[in-house]
């Protein structure tokens, strides 16, 4: 019990005392803009990154490119854009847990308990790629995670999976978790959020996106729906947009 | 510094589907009501359009309509022994925060509970004996009947135009129907809902396995409808988006479909949103409330007398608020004395995954689109052999194919994540049908809420705190009703099948239901019972308490129909018993 945020900050990757989000501020009053009251979410302008540094675009593409691969199938994470989703997702409300209750103290709760760390999404996901990396250079002749052949980056990420020590990345079971649930949420969200790239993960699996009315297609049983994927913000909505690819 | 507003007759606390419906069964009374919500205001239009509600991202994965943990959150524990910790994000249950409460955002799935669920101890007692009901489990009676509330769940159901076939009217079993259903004055006000391909599946077999399987009643219209208020509802479009999103189709029943047009044009109504209240006022002997403090939208302290407050919040929050404010005894697990906190329940949920080869569209669905038997629920079936109280539901739902959260599901032995996952994902996400158990909890001695001493919300209050576990009698249970859920899979003749058991420590972490319940219970004893038969605090009579912090246990069905029919009761019993005689209802 006890472990304050800024120890924790300096303890995770030796930071010194320079947080990389901005501190704590307290919950803004109940009568400012509410975010969630926007009529429609911004569209990712996917050029650059905001958050993630060059080191870190590079290990997440890797690591998605592991967790979802391009094959025969379609494409893998990376090229349906869930680098860009992570980004942009970090660089937000999430990666700075503006929802989140942070108080202190931070305890070490039991799995039931749930998320306990004083790391925001963001400042985990700095303090652990910089961890991997720094044990991958150690551990693997110099070489970042990203420059490993598959089968290392397989393995070393079962081993953050599993929550193996020999990791001595920070908290490398939570980062998984997040990488890998926020890995599934780029594929798989409207692609208004700069993931599922051309509608790469609804192809796969066969979704046609949110869509009106199936009034006459719901007692079509057994009848495969046909049309192909639209999104919020419809099909070619990207060519409509200055500045989007 | 506090600015005192003038009194008002009546405060509700929350705008939700409790408050929408005393809001307009008071003011229409002529009583001068005044409903104060934390959150912010919500239409269908221009919030809820359905241009932009049906992202998954944002609404189901992000939780844009529920309440933000950094304001106000609770901390959990599995037992009494262990330091309790922060729910730092939402995970096991998303409370609303904003007009129309939780009932924007639900499936609509709307059942009552069984005649024999609201005399649970006398009824198991006498078909089992005492000895039977287990060491610790804090069960009773809920002091009104099904008989009493039948009139209320009808109310309830043409209200909000529940799509559904019954199984019992005026005593004679319906064809088609849950016929084990206490018996009702009349049918659903909306036929069934068309069927997906799931549920007629789930219905084929479930034939097969001997079960008289049926279609859930659904707050998602069938047809067009018109309710007795005069406020009209369209037609579903199956668009697969009712759980965590709001309905911009006018097709799901929530206060803003079906209360909200007519309550605010009634001038004897009047809200305010980004209104937080954090203290109800009561007078020196704790016998009176005197109204309610509350932190507006400016961060300004105010004060709101009122003549009758209402708790009207989510079902945790009223308890927070009557500890908070020091209305009746907080509940003393070691003692055993108190109530304020006692009987904290919520429901034990498991699924039977069917991996089988026919394509099901699942995104072609709604909230409430479902199929289920009820052989095994309350008392249903003879629980004698096999040694456990309670039961549950057993259903196939076709709520959506979302694909983040939804759909995601994949055979044994699958690998989490890589190439192999990929495959597996492409070739069940149309496939794979779910299997739901939705089975009841009961209360228990160590199960319980009160003020947390280490942790403070924002505005420096001690948090809630959440001491709560499954039991074996729970255990066991769920472990029953999945392996009969595991029967009706095995008619569908599939590839194969994966059943979740629900084993373990209760966690906070994976989404299980919104179905919290206990802490304020009803009952006919203020010894364990926070509030009488009508809802009123035994111990300062001009409070009551609604919503599901009133279930002195939870049953084996989604809480709401029984919501919203207990707020039609203590509606009643406001304008026709308390009104022209304000004090205690009930003698303690």
């Amino acid at each position: 019990m006890g472990l304050n945020r800024r120890a924790w900050l300096r303890r995770a990757a030796g930071w010194g005392c320079a947080p990389l989000v901005a501190a704590c501020s307290p919950p803004r009053p109940l009568g400012n803009p509410d975010p969630d009251a926007a009529p429609i979410a911004r569209p990712v302008v996917d050029i650059g990154y905001r958050f993630l540094r060059p080191a870190e675009v590079a290990f997440v593409d890797a690591a998605v490119s592991r967790l979802i691969p391009a094959d025969e199938l379609g494409p893998g994470a990376a090229e349906a854009g869930v680098t860009v989703f992570i980004d942009r997702q970090l660089d937000g409300a999430y990666g700075k847990a503006v929802d989140w209750y942070m108080q202190a103290p931070f305890g070490h709760g039991s799995e039931q308990q749930g998320y306990q760390l004083p790391a925001r999404p963001a400042e985990l996901y700095r303090a652990a790629i910089r961890g991997i990396d720094d044990h991958c250079r150690g551990t693997f002749g110099n070489r970042v995670f990203a420059r490993l052949d598959a089968h290392e980056q397989d393995a070393l990420l079962h081993a953050l999976e599993d929550g193996d020590s020999d990791v001595p990345a920070a908290h490398g079971k939570s980062f998984f978790k997040m990488l890998w649930q926020n890995t599934q949420e780029g594929y798989f969200a409207d692609p208004m959020y700069g993931g599922n790239r051309g509608f790469a993960g609804w192809r796969l699996v066969g979704f046609p996106g949110p869509r009106y009315n199936y009034v006459a297609e719901i007692r079509q049983w057994g009848q495969p729906y046909g049309e192909p994927p639209v999104g919020v913000l419809g099909r070619d909505w990207r060519r409509r947009q200055p500045g989007m690819t | 510094m506090t600015t005192r507003l003038p009194e008002v007759e009546v405060v509700l606390v929350g705008f939700g589907w409790t408050a929408a419906i005393m809001g307009h069964e008071l003011a229409s009374a002529g009583l001068k009501v005044l409903a104060l919500e934390r959150g912010p205001w919500r239409e269908t239009v221009p919030q809820f359009a359905t241009t932009h509600v049906q992202d998954e991202l944002r609404y189901a994965v992000r939780h844009a309509l529920f309440e933000k943990p950094a304001r106000e959150t609770l901390t959990f524990r599995n037992s009494p022994d262990q330091a309790a910790l922060p729910m730092r994000h939402l995970g096991s249950f998303f409370p609303a925060a904003g007009v129309g409460g939780a009932g924007v955002h639900w499936n609509g799935q709307t059942w009552r509970f069984l005649p024999t669920d609201f005399r649970i101890r006398t009824h198991t007692e006498q078909r089992y004996g005492k000895r039977f009901i287990p060491e610790g489990m804090t069960i009773q009676d809920w002091g009104v009947t099904y008989d009493d509330l039948e009139p209320c769940y009808d109310r309830f159901e043409y209200l909000c135009g529940i799509s559904g076939q019954a199984g019992n009217v005026q005593g004679t079993v319906q064809p088609g129907g849950n016929p084990f259903e206490g018996p009702r004055a009349r049918g659903y006000p909306l036929p069934p809902l068309a069927r997906s391909f799931g549920t007629v599946k789930f219905d084929a077999a479930a034939r097969e396995a001997g079960f008289r399987p049926f279609p859930c009643p659904a707050a998602n219209t069938s047809q067009a409808y018109r309710n007795p208020l005069g406020v009209q509802m369209g037609v579903c479009t199956f668009c697969g988006y009712c759980e965590w999103f709001a309905c911009g189709n006018y097709s799901k029943s929530s206060p803003q479909t079906t209360i909200l047009p007519v309550l605010l044009q009634n001038p004897n109504f009047s809200y305010r949103t980004e209104c937080d209240v954090t203290r109800v006022l009561v007078d020196k002997a704790a016998k009176r409330a005197t109204g309610v403090v509350y932190v507006d939208g400016q961060g300004r302290e105010i004060e709101q007398p009122a003549q009758l407050v209402i708790l009207c919040a989510f079902a945790q929050h009223n308890v927070h608020l009557m500890l908070l404010s020091g209305i009746g005894t907080p509940y003393d697990p070691q003692a055993g004395t108190g109530v304020i906190g006692r009987n904290y329940a919520y429901q034990i949920t498991s699924s039977v995954d069917v991996f089988q080869d026919d394509i099901t569209n699942p995104y072609m669905g709604a909230g409430a689109l479902g199929q289920a038997i009820d052989e095994f629920n309350g008392d249903n079936f003879d629980h004698g052999p096999e040694g456990f109280v309670g039961g549950g539901y057993i259903a196939l739902w076709t709520t959506g194919g979302r694909p983040i959260l939804q759909q995601a599901d994949v055979p044994e032995g699958t690998p989490k994540w890589g190439a192999e996952w990929k495959r597996a994902r492409a070739e069940n996400y149309q496939r794979v049908l779910k299997i739901a158990t939705h089975g009841s909890v009961m209360s228990y001695r160590d199960a319980y809420l009160d003020l947390d001493p280490t942790y403070r919300d924002v505005y420096g209050n001690p948090l809630l705190r959440m001491t709560f576990d499954f039991h074996d009698n729970e255990h066991r249970m769920s472990r029953f009703l999945t392996d009969k859920a595991a029967l009706i899979a095995h008619e569908m003749r599939p590839r194969s099948i994966k059943k979740n058991y629900r084993d373990g420590h209760y966690s906070i972490v994976p989404y299980q239901t919104t179905h919290n319940t206990g802490g304020a219970a009803m009952g006919d004893d203020p010894k364990t019972s926070a509030v009488n038969r009508y809802l009123q605090s035994w111990d300062v009579p001009n409070v009551f308490v609604l919503g599901s912090s009133v279930f002195p246990q939870n049953a084996g069905y989604n809480p709401t129909g029984t919501v919203g029919a207990l707020a039609f009761w203590a509606a009643d019993a406001i304008k026709q018993r308390y009104r022209p005689n304000p004090g205690p209802l009930v003698e303690a």
